[in-house]
């Protein structure tokens, strides 16, 4: 019955999408006005429906209906309740559920909560939203129907992949939906504002907090994917440049970029079509990138559905909405351009440089995803990894921070390079200190090297924005651009730490022996069998000692053996200090040939290591102070135009 | 306005074709993802294992009566094929007829059954028909993992010598028929 009832309301949603599509078009019209009254509250029913289908999914899957095609197919009863209502999400036709009940929750969102916009860019904005809505159900109900049922029922599930058995993984999917189908939003302002010409600051204004509510959840999705690779996959690296992890990163560049550019059309009404091209793009890229790591057209570490035939549907929509988007933007956006002029050194200026090395970075990323595709169809087959991304990356994320540093200080529309002159002497004191030790130290390579000058030197220069101010008076945005510039830095200072200073061992030892790695003293106490829910492990006992004189503490590495389905994991085991991270992992048992009863160990000391995530989680935590500082403002804004209102009202009487 | 002064924004008359330059990449990348959707793609993951002997294994009786499966079995002179399957595996039963169609049609198939119970697969055996000459109980997944199987259902071509000649991941399929039964001619040369 839930399934049904899930199906059910799946379809109500399409059509109202239908509705609101109709209504929001008419409504632009002069003899449809009526029309677009209906706009706002069929959004606001239509977000609703998608919730209570996706709700329903949730549900069959809590109890693991096995007549549920899906449930039978990607959940077994033995698994613990959590990771069962994790696999809703966790397959194709759940995630593309979750997908469009964010899509419309989203757009009821907007429909309730969002004033500022002109009422015409408000109707074609929602209508854009249920464009892109619609093809989605209409991807869900026709060619993958997350409630189809299954007859004869089977005794048990399939169970779900065992490497999305981990909390991390459980919950790092919907936060990156959040921020894609938060993308879509952006996507839809964009269209709506070529639609009805109306670009500048309130359109700006308007569609910022959307953007940086995106961007929070795509950049604490990135980092905790990152961790989660880092730590389940046992490989002890944090980026792989797979293109999974690629197409995270894509929406992410475009997003930063328009959340900057966002920022000079709301201050300084320039930019204009810049930022109408860019809410077009950061939107396409997560739809790029979803469509390549679900169509099967690239292969990826990451096991994902792989069907081509769906693949043929998604691009069919792709090519809808992002053909048909910039369309609109090539026959509008010459009508939108003319805006405020600025002079080269200023902050429009760095904001223009920050945008154009983020959307190069893109270009190299989206051109190194590609590649092995076009290499494919001229008869070559080719992976592209670090030796590319890593070096083609960062000829332009250097220049960009060392712009990072300067570009916060500048004056909008014109400034002089003498006005700040003095306050950057001490950044540059930094990195010249920090470049001088590391030559001394010696042997590391350019790119860390460069990594970790810049690192320093931005996290001191960051900081300088809050000179000379009243810290308890500083408007909010202000610090969340300190704190997540700082983080850039944080961030930065571990990956180049890490590339630099990473030392790996792999040993076969015996049980009682004795393994060094770095500073650490590995001993190999026992190796002993665990059972868990639905898995069984070898575990190892490993007592570690930091240096000479640390304490021993007790890291347990396993080797996981799932069985529905059956696959083998490895569990890493990690400490933490605050100088850097401890990383086994257990290998199997060593070929007899070798004198046996040994265990092969994977052992790593990556110093600064956890810096790369803290400072993920700093950058998203910046973006989070400055949402809270913008919607504020906004509350006291439209809380003083109703006092004013409140006592014209009183006067009149 | 000095000098220095740029107009970085707004976009002069003779740029306007830029305008449409992300739409023409749009369209190559459609054209090109096309191409990769369309062209026959080489989907097969050969197996490390393809070309090699069957790894050497003694698996015991799976269902009480019935022989278990030992590996110097396969290298009896005759190709076999290897079937590794189980009761909770839906595709198992979805490959089922064709099994059974090949053990009509005289091909002798063995079977793995991974992590079973003997109830659910006397259950499973009734429900979609037996095609094995035996059946070895693999209950920890290590003769799986030794095979470099990472799922089931999967089926071997193995030749008479005990040489693993075919791999096949995933359900067979009334289309997989000619080609399975074109490797198994090809092993008795």
């Amino acid at each position: 019955m839930i399934a049904e009832l899930g199906l059910a309301a799946l379809w109500l949603a399409a059509a109202l999408a239908g509705l609101q599509l109709v209504a929001g078009g008419l409504g632009l019209t002069t003899r449809g006005a009526v029309l677009g009254e209906a706009v706002r509250p069929v959004a606001v029913v239509q977000g609703l429906l998608a919730l209570i289908a996706f709700a329903c999914l949730i549900y069959v899957f809590a109890v693991t209906d096995l007549s549920v095609k899906l449930v039978a197919l990607n959940s077994h009863s033995m698994k613990p309740l959590v990771f069962k209502i994790a696999g809703a999400w966790g397959n194709h036709e759940g995630s593309m559920l979750l997908w469009v009940t964010v899509m419309g929750l989203g757009g009821a969102f907007v429909a309730l909560v969002e004033k500022r916009l002109p009422e015409r860019t408000m109707l074609a904005t929602l209508a854009g939203q249920a464009f892109v809505s619609l093809g989605f159900y209409a991807f869900l109900l026709i060619a993958s129907n997350p409630f189809e049922r299954l007859s004869p029922v089977p005794m048990e599930g399939n169970g779900l992949n065992p490497l999305l058995q981990d909390l991390g993984l459980a919950f790092h999917p919907p936060t990156l939906y959040l921020g894609y189908v938060g993308l879509s939003i952006a996507f839809s302002f964009a269209i709506g504002a070529l639609v009805t010409r109306e670009v500048g600051p309130a359109f700006a204004k308007a569609m910022r907090p959307w953007v940086l509510g995106a961007w929070i959840f795509l950049t604490v999705g990135i980092t905790a994917g990152s961790y989660w690779a880092y730590y389940e996959l046992g490989w002890g690296g944090w980026w792989f440049w797979d293109p999974v992890e690629n197409a995270s990163l894509m929406p992410w560049l475009a997003a930063t970029a328009l959340l900057h550019s966002c920022g000079v059309l709301a201050a300084r009404n320039a930019l204009r079509a810049w930022t109408i091209m860019l809410g077009v793009v950061a939107f396409s890229m997560s739809m790029i990138g979803t469509f390549l790591v679900r169509s099967g057209i690239l292969t990826s570490v990451h096991a994902f559905a792989v069907d081509p035939q769906r693949g043929t549907f998604i691009l069919a929509l792709l090519a809808i909405y992002i053909g048909g988007a910039l369309t609109l933007f090539g026959l509008r956006a010459s009508t939108v351009t003319e805006g405020e002029r600025f002079a080269l050194v200023s902050r429009e200026g760095a904001l223009v440089f920050n945008n154009v090395m983020l959307s190069a970075i893109l270009g190299i990323v989206l051109f190194g995803t590609l590649y092995p595709l076009v290499a494919e169809a001229m008869g070559a087959k080719v992976s592209v990894g670090p030796p590319y991304f890593n070096p083609m990356g960062a000829l332009f994320a250097v220049p960009m921070l060392v712009v990072l540093m300067v570009g916060p200080l500048l004056r909008w529309r014109q400034d002089k390079f003498a006005r700040i002159g003095k306050g950057l002497v001490i950044p540059a004191m930094l990195v010249a200190a920090m470049a001088l030790g590391l030559v001394v130290v010696g042997g590391v390579a350019l790119l860390p090297f460069l990594g970790l000058a810049l690192a320093v030197g931005l996290a001191f220069a960051s900081l300088l924005p809050l000179r000379g101010r009243n810290l308890r008076r500083t408007p909010l945005p202000i610090w969340g651009m300190v704190v997540a510039h700082f983080g850039i830095a944080v961030a930065l200072f571990g990956m180049s730490s890490e590339s630099a200073f990473s030392i790996e061992k792999l040993v076969a030892v015996r049980v009682g022996e004795v393994a060094q790695v770095g500073p650490w003293g590995v001993k190999l106490d026992a190796v002993e069998p665990v059972a868990g829910p639905n898995w069984t492990a070898m575990e190892a006992r490993l007592l570690v000692r930091y240096g000479v004189g640390g304490k021993v503490l007790r890291v347990l590495p396993q080797s996981r053996s799932f069985w529905a389905p059956p696959q083998q994991t490895s569990e890493s085991a990690l400490l933490t200090r605050w100088n850097g991270q401890f990383y086994a992992v257990l290998g199997g048992e060593a070929p007899k040939a070798e004198g046996g009863d040994r265990w092969q160990l994977r052992l790593w000391w990556k110093p600064f290591a956890p810096l790369i995530w803290i400072g993920g989680l700093m950058i998203a935590f910046g973006g989070f102070l400055s949402l809270i500082g913008r919607v504020m403002a906004d509350l006291r804004r439209i809380i003083a135009k109703d006092k004013i209102a409140w006592r014209r009202e009183r006067q009149g009487r | 306005m000095s000098d220095t002064e740029h107009a970085l924004n707004g976009t002069k008359r003779n740029l306007r074709w830029a305008l449409w330059l992300p739409l023409v990449l749009f369209v190559g990348f459609v054209a090109l993802v096309m191409v990769g959707l369309y062209r026959p793609a080489d989907r097969n993951v050969a197996s490390a294992l393809v070309g090699k002997p069957m790894p050497q294994f003694d698996l015991p009786a799976a269902l009480p009566g019935r022989p278990g499966l030992d590996s110097k079995v396969l290298a009896n002179g005759k190709p076999h094929l290897v079937n590794i399957f189980a009761s909770w595996c839906i595709p198992c039963r979805v490959e089922a007829p064709q099994l059974g169609a090949l053990a009509k049609a005289g091909v002798p198939i063995e079977g793995i059954s991974v992590r079973d119970t003997t109830e659910n697969l006397h259950a499973f055996l009734d429900a979609n028909g037996d095609p094995f000459q035996r059946i070895g109980a693999d209950d920890d997944g290590k003769v799986q993992l030794a095979l470099g199987s990472s799922g089931v259902p999967e089926t071997y071509v193995v030749d008479g010598k005990g040489t693993i000649v075919y791999q096949h991941i995933g359900e067979i399929r009334p289309e997989h028929l000619g080609l399975l039964l074109e490797k198994l001619k090809e092993a008795q040369r």
